[in-house]
C-alpha cells in the first residue's frame, strides 16, 4: 500500500514540469526545485534531530559551507558538478567531523549552544571572505555543468537533477535507518548509557551520523547556490538553522519523509501567503501579504503546541485508526 | 595604538557589556529556573526600544519616555508568559526553540504592522556632545550615561537578588526548582514575575542602545545570540556569571574589533591581516564560548552547587 503510494507520488513529481509547461506556469517548476532542495536540507537535519536525538542548532553552517564551496568552484572556473558537488559534500563533511568531534562531548542544552557557536563562527568567516563577496555575497555567472548533453540552466533539467538526488538520499536514509547502523543510532537516542554498557561506542556512531548529515546538508547547499545563482552569508545565519528545524518538526521528527513534508508545508505556506491574494484575509487586513511571516509564525506555533508529531503524524494516526 | 585609544575602546566595551548584562540577566533566570530556552527574549528588547521611541516622541522627554517604556514592556512580557510560554515549560528543548522562534516571526511582523520597519530615537540634546574625560580624551556623554545606568541596574539587581525575600525565592528556584516547590514556593507566580522583570531589563537595554544602534525590526536577533553566549560563559541561572560574562563578551568583542586587525598587521602581510583580522575579531567570543562549553560546561559560575 505504502509502496504504491510512493510510486504514485514519484510519478506525479516526474510529470510535474511537463504539466506546468503545458499550462505555461514554469514559475512553479523553479519553486518546486527550491522546495526539493530545502527538503534535502531538512531531511539531512532530520537524521540528527529525529533518528539521532541530537538537537543541532547549527545546520545552516553545513548547508552554507556546501553552497560556498560549489560557488567558489564555479567562480574559479571549474564549473563541473562532478567535481564541485562532491567537493561541497567533502568540505561540509570535514567541517561536521571537526564540529561534531568537539560538540558531541557535550549534552542536552549545551549541545544546542555549542553547535550554535560553531555555526556563528562559520557565518563570520564567510562574511570576512572579501575575495568572494564578503557581506555582499557572490553572484554566479553560470550554473554548474553536468555534461551528457544536459544543461542545468534549463529549469526543468535542474528540477530533475534535484529530484533524483533527493530520491537517492531518501533511499539511502531509508536503508540506513533500518540497517544495523541506524538501529544502533536510534537505540543510543533512547538510552545512551545502556548502549555504552553493552559495548557500542556511542560517540563514534553519533559522530558518523553527524558527518553524514553534514555531507547531505552540503549537497543541499551546493544545489541551493546553483538554484539561486547566488550565495551570501545570509544562508548561514542562525535563523536559517531555525528555519530548517521548523521544517523538520512541521513535517515530522524522525519520520523518513518529515523533511520533505516540512519543506513543502513551510515554503508552500510562505508562497501562498505572500503571493496569492486570499479574499477573506484581504477583507480582514488589506496589506496582509506584506506580513506573510505572521501567518507562518502562527502556523508554526500552532504545530509546536498542538501537533508535535507534525504533518507525518497526521498520516500516521490515520493509518492506525 | 595610543593609551587613550585603548582606554576609549575599553569604555565602549564596558558600555556594551553592561547592556548585554541587562539582556542576559533576564534570559539566564528564565533558563536557570524553568530550564527554558527563550529565543523571543530578543523580541522583548525590540518591543522595549519601539515603545521607548514612541513614548519619547509622545512625552517630548527622553527620560520620561524611557521610564514609561519599562513597565509597558514588563506588561507585554508577562502577557506573553501567561499566554504562550507557560505551556512550554514542560516541553522538551526542541519544542521550546521552535515555539519561541515562531514568536520572533510573529512579534517582528506585529511590530512592523504597528510601527513600520524602524523608529527614530536619538539621545537627549544635552548629552549629544562629548565630555572631556581626561586631558586630550573626549568621550561621548551619552555613552557615559549608559555606563552609569548599567552599573546602577547591576547594583540594584545584586541587592534584590541577594538581600530581598523575592530574590531568595528566585535563587532557590534557580538552584533547585523541585525543592523550592516542595517548600511551598509558588513557582508559577514567581516565574511570571521574573519574566516581567526580565522584560523590564530588556526595555532598559533597548531604550538605551536605541540611539546608538538604531531602532528597527530584527534588532533583537543578533544581540540575542550574544546574550546566549554571555549566559553560557557565565553559567546558566547565575546573575553573577551573567555580569562577568557580559563584561567579558563586551570587552573582548569591542577591543577585538578595534585592535586585532592592527596587531595582526605586526606579524602578517597587510593583505592577509586585513582579510583575517575582522573574522578573528568576530569569532573570538564564540571561541571562548566553545572553550567554556568544552572544558567547563556548567559555566564559570555554576548556579547549581
Amino acid at each position: 500500500m505504502q509502496r504504491a503510494l510512493t510510486i504514485v507520488v514519484l510519478l506525479l513529481a516526474v510529470a510535474f514540469p511537463i504539466a506546468m509547461q503545458a499550462i505555461d506556469q514554469t514559475y512553479y517548476v523553479t519553486m518546486a526545485s527550491r522546495i526539493l532542495v530545502y527538503a534535502l536540507a531538512a531531511t539531512s537535519l532530520n537524521l540528527l534531530l529525529g533518528y539521532g536525538g541530537m538537537i543541532s542548532f547549527g545546520h545552516a553552517a553545513f548547508v552554507g559551507a556546501g553552497a560556498y564551496t560549489a560557488s567558489i568552484m564555479i567562480a574559479e572556473g571549474l564549473p563541473s558538478a562532478w567535481i564541485g558537488w562532491p567537493l561541497a559534500m567533502a568540505v561540509s563533511g570535514l567541517l561536521a567531523l571537526a564540529i561534531g568531534a568537539i560538540s558531541l562531548r557535550t549534552r542536552g542544552v549545551y549541545f544546542i549552544m555549542i553547535t550554535l557557536a560553531f555555526a556563528q563562527m562559520i557565518y563570520y568567516l564567510t562574511v570576512s571572505m572579501k575575495a568572494y563577496g564578503g557581506d555582499e555575497g557572490l553572484t554566479l555567472t553560470q550554473r554548474a555543468t553536468i555534461g551528457f548533453g544536459f544543461d542545468l540552466k534549463d529549469d526543468a533539467t535542474f528540477y530533475y537533477v534535484v529530484l533524483t538526488l533527493l530520491v537517492g538520499a531518501l533511499y539511502l536514509i531509508s536503508r540506513l535507518v533500518n540497517a544495523r547502523f541506524g538501529r544502533v543510532v536510534q537505540a543510543i537516542r533512547e538510552n545512551e548509557a545502556r548502549m555504552e554498557a553493552i559495548g557500542y561506542p556511542a560517540f563514534r556512531y553519533k559522530l558518523i551520523a553527524f558527518v553524514l548529515a553534514g555531507m547531505l546538508g552540503g549537497l543541499a547547499g551546493a544545489l541551493l547556490a546553483n538554484q539561486n545563482s547566488y550565495v551570501n552569508p545570509g544562508i548561514l545565519h542562525w535563523t536559517e538553522s531555525g528555519k530548517l528545524m521548523i521544517m523538520v518538526i512541521l513535517g515530522g521528527v524522525g519520520h523518513l519523509y518529515g523533511g520533505v513534508f516540512g519543506a513543502i508545508g513551510l515554503l508552500g505556506l510562505e508562497e501562498v501567503l505572500a503571493n496569492h491574494k486570499i479574499a477573506w484575509l484581504a477583507a480582514l487586513y488589506p496589506n496582509y501579504q506584506q506580513h506573510s511571516l505572521l501567518g507562518v509564525g502562527l502556523a508554526m506555533l500552532a504545530v509546536v503546541l498542538y501537533a508535535p508529531q507534525g504533518i507525518a503524524g497526521i498520516f500516521r494516526r490515520k493509518r492506525h485508526d | 595604538m595610543s593609551l587613550i585609544l585603548i582606554l576609549e575602546q575599553s569604555l565602549n566595551g564596558l558600555q556594551f557589556g553592561l547592556m548585554l548584562f541587562l539582556l542576559a540577566a533576564g534570559l539566564t533566570l528564565v533558563f536557570g529556573i524553568m530550564d527554558m530556552i527563550n529565543l523571543a527574549h530578543g523580541s522583548l528588547y525590540m518591543v522595549g526600544a519601539f515603545l521607548a521611541a514612541t513614548l519619547v516622541q509622545a512625552t517630548g522627554s527622553f527620560a520620561l519616555g524611557v521610564l514609561l517604556s519599562i513597565p509597558a514592556t514588563a506588561a507585554v512580557g508577562m502577557l506573553l508568559e501567561v499566554a504562550v510560554l507557560r505551556t512550554l515549560y514542560a516541553r522538551d528543548h526542541l519544542s521550546q526553540v521552535l515555539a519561541t522562534f515562531a514568536l520572533i516571526l510573529i512579534i517582528n511582523e506585529l511590530v512592523r504592522m504597528i510601527w513600520g520597519s524602524d523608529m527614530p530615537l536619538s539621545a537627549p540634546g544635552a548629552l549629544a556632545g562629548p565630555v572631556q574625560l581626561l586631558p586630550g580624551m573626549p568621550y561621548s556623554a551619552y555613552r557615559l550615561l549608559i555606563i552609569g545606568v548599567g552599573l546602577a541596574v547591576a547594583v540594584l539587581l545584586y541587592f534584590v537578588v541577594t538581600k530581598t525575600r523575592i530574590g531568595m525565592l528566585v535563587r532557590a528556584g534557580a538552584s533547585n526548582r523541585e525543592m523550592a516547590m516542595a517548600m511551598g514556593v509558588d513557582i508559577k507566580r514567581l516565574f511570571t514575575l521574573v519574566f516581567g522583570f526580565g522584560a523590564a531589563l530588556c526595555a532598559i537595554a533597548g531604550a538605551m542602545l536605541g540611539p546608538i544602534l538604531a531602532v528597527q525590526v530584527g534588532m533583537g536577533e543578533n544581540i540575542l545570540i550574544l546574550a546566549f553566549v554571555v549566559i553560557v560563559i557565565g553559567g546558566i541561572g547565575s546573575i553573577r556569571g551573567a555580569l562577568v560574562g557580559a563584561v567579558l563578551v563586551g570587552m573582548v568583542d569591542t577591543l577585538g574589533r578595534a585592535f586585532i586587525p592592527q596587531i595582526l598587521r605586526e606579524f602578517l602581510t597587510p593583505a592577509f591581516a586585513g582579510a583575517i583580522g575582522p573574522a578573528l575579531a568576530s569569532i573570538l567570543i564564540y571561541l571562548i564560548m566553545a572553550g567554556v562549553l568544552f572544558w567547563r560546561p556548567q559555566g564559570l559560575f555554576p548556579a547549581r552547587g
